[in-house]
């Protein structure tokens, strides 16, 4: 690794201002799981260190107006083990518990995975089938993104320089709906997804057909994506057989896999078809469940 | 870029200074001298390097030494008290639940994390929790054998 200047600062604010000094030779760490394993690969080499690590209150998960906000400082086994989330948005902690192993997951924080922007990451998939904001911060004050605008490229997201995520805000699904995260994952259970799908459902009054839906993938471009043709698809339509392949179809234009020792191109855009249809049908059967329970 | 920083290494207060881009592996091994922790894949996969950091199980080889600063840390040599093994250490003999030992030092803390945290846990639990703890002899089964062992003494 190389030789770097490290700083602790106990205020957002204090963190702000000397990554405004430094510019792009700052870069900010949390849980340090991404940023020290490609600096010892010497990926990355930043002469100045701001870790969030001492600010107090970044890691809190609350309810807020609706939403529940998942300060950026909190571990991804904090949100798994949330009763908070594992009330409210029980599709969300299974995901976060779908992450590497528990140590891993002891480490890395939530803002830090989106600042990341890794493609192959459990969470983003699923914060953009619930719809979720990435809540950032910087000289120039407070914004929103939404998570599926986040995302830019490979490991680029929308963080000007100088900003940091502070946090994210998960909107609660509306009554009658379901949701479900599937990883197909055919090597170690603590491996990347050879292809990740969330989907949501949410059914009209009559509990069969379906009102509003959102799918989203992850491991099959340079970024996460939402798969917004499959979606207007499965809109308006019961769960029947022909519905499944088509929505499977729609999803295998949308994706572009690379090959690697995970599968190749072809197999992954085959099998994103296929955990499609499992999330789709994981999801409308919840958003059934759901329904039959307020009626 | 050296910075002072102040540890509670298995209950002893240590101070040491460091360069900021130390390991808190290589702060173990190399600055206050605890060889237990081994280092294997070096990325936080394969569990070898695991330490608590405040009773949390993490990687210590993609860990900032610094980012330890104040903070506490258990090593596999906190383990053991008053010349007795740690009732873990004690049920990987009795079970066998090594073979070369390289990986033996991170099983067997993380199998503790596991027992403080889930003193009763189901070998669907101690499978789940132990993910990460790779052992290059695959001796996994006596593994599991061990933890539930250890579990079970707890329960006496």
């Amino acid at each position: 690794m190389n030789a770097f200047e490290y700083a602790a600062p106990r205020t957002l604010d204090e963190a702000l201002s000397i990554l405004g000094e430094h510019g792009d030779d700052a870069r900010v760490i949390a849980g340090g799981t991404a940023l020290v394993t490609m600096m010892r690969q010497r990926l990355v080499s930043p002469g100045y260190l701001v870790s969030l690590r001492e600010i107090p209150g970044l890691d809190r998960i609350e309810a807020a107006n609706g939403d529940v906000r998942i300060g950026a400082l909190a571990t991804h086994r904090a949100v798994e083990t949330s009763p908070l989330v594992q009330e409210r948005i029980p599709v969300l902690a299974e995901t976060f518990r779908r992450v590497a192993s528990v140590r891993i997951r002891n480490m890395a924080t939530v803002g830090g995975a989106l600042a990341h922007a890794d493609p192959n990451q459990d969470p983003p998939v699923t914060l953009i089938a619930l719809g979720a904001r990435v809540a950032l911060r910087g000289a120039g004050g407070k914004r929103e993104v939404p998570v599926e605008d986040f995302f830019r490229d490979y490991y680029e997201s929308a963080l000007g320089p100088g900003e940091v995520v502070t946090g994210v805000m998960v909107p609660r699904l509306p009554a009658s709906s379901g949701a479900a995260y599937v990883k197909f994952l055919p090597r170690t259970a603590d491996d990347y997804a050879t292809v990740a799908v969330a989907a949501t459902v949410t059914l009209e009054p009559d509990g069969e057909r379906c009102r509003a839906a959102r799918i989203a993938l992850g491991s099959v471009s340079v970024t996460p994506i939402r798969a917004q043709g499959a979606e207007t698809l499965v809109v308006g339509q019961r769960l029947g057989v022909d519905l499944l392949p088509a929505a499977g179809e729609a999803v295998k234009r949308v994706v572009d896999p690379l090959s690697d020792h995970r599968g190749s191109a072809a197999y992954k855009r085959e099998m994103a078809a296929v955990m499609v249809g499992r999330a789709l049908t994981q999801a409308w059967d919840a958003a059934r469940a759901s329904a039959r329970g307020t009626r | 870029m050296n910075r002072k920083i102040r540890l509670t290494v298995n209950g002893t207060a240590r101070a040491v200074e460091i360069p900021t881009y130390r390991t808190l592996l290589d702060c173990l091994r190399n600055d206050l001298g605890l060889t237990g922790s081994k280092e294997g894949c070096g990325v936080g996969v394969c569990g070898a390097c695991t330490v608590l950091l405040d009773g949390k199980m993490i990687s210590s080889c993609i860990a900032l030494a610094v980012s330890a600063d104040g903070h506490e840390v258990t090593t596999v040599e906190g383990l053991a008290a008053d010349e007795r093994l740690h009732p873990v250490q004690q049920a990987f003999i009795d079970a066998g639940g090594f073979q070369c030992g390289i990986c033996t030092p991170g099983q067997v803390v993380s199998a503790k994390a596991l027992l403080d945290t889930i003193p009763n846990p189901t070998d669907a639990e101690i499978r789940e929790w132990m993910v990460g703890n790779l052992c290059r002899c695959t001796g996994y089964y006596k593994i599991i054998e061990s933890i539930r062992a250890a579990a079970q003494r707890g329960r006496v």
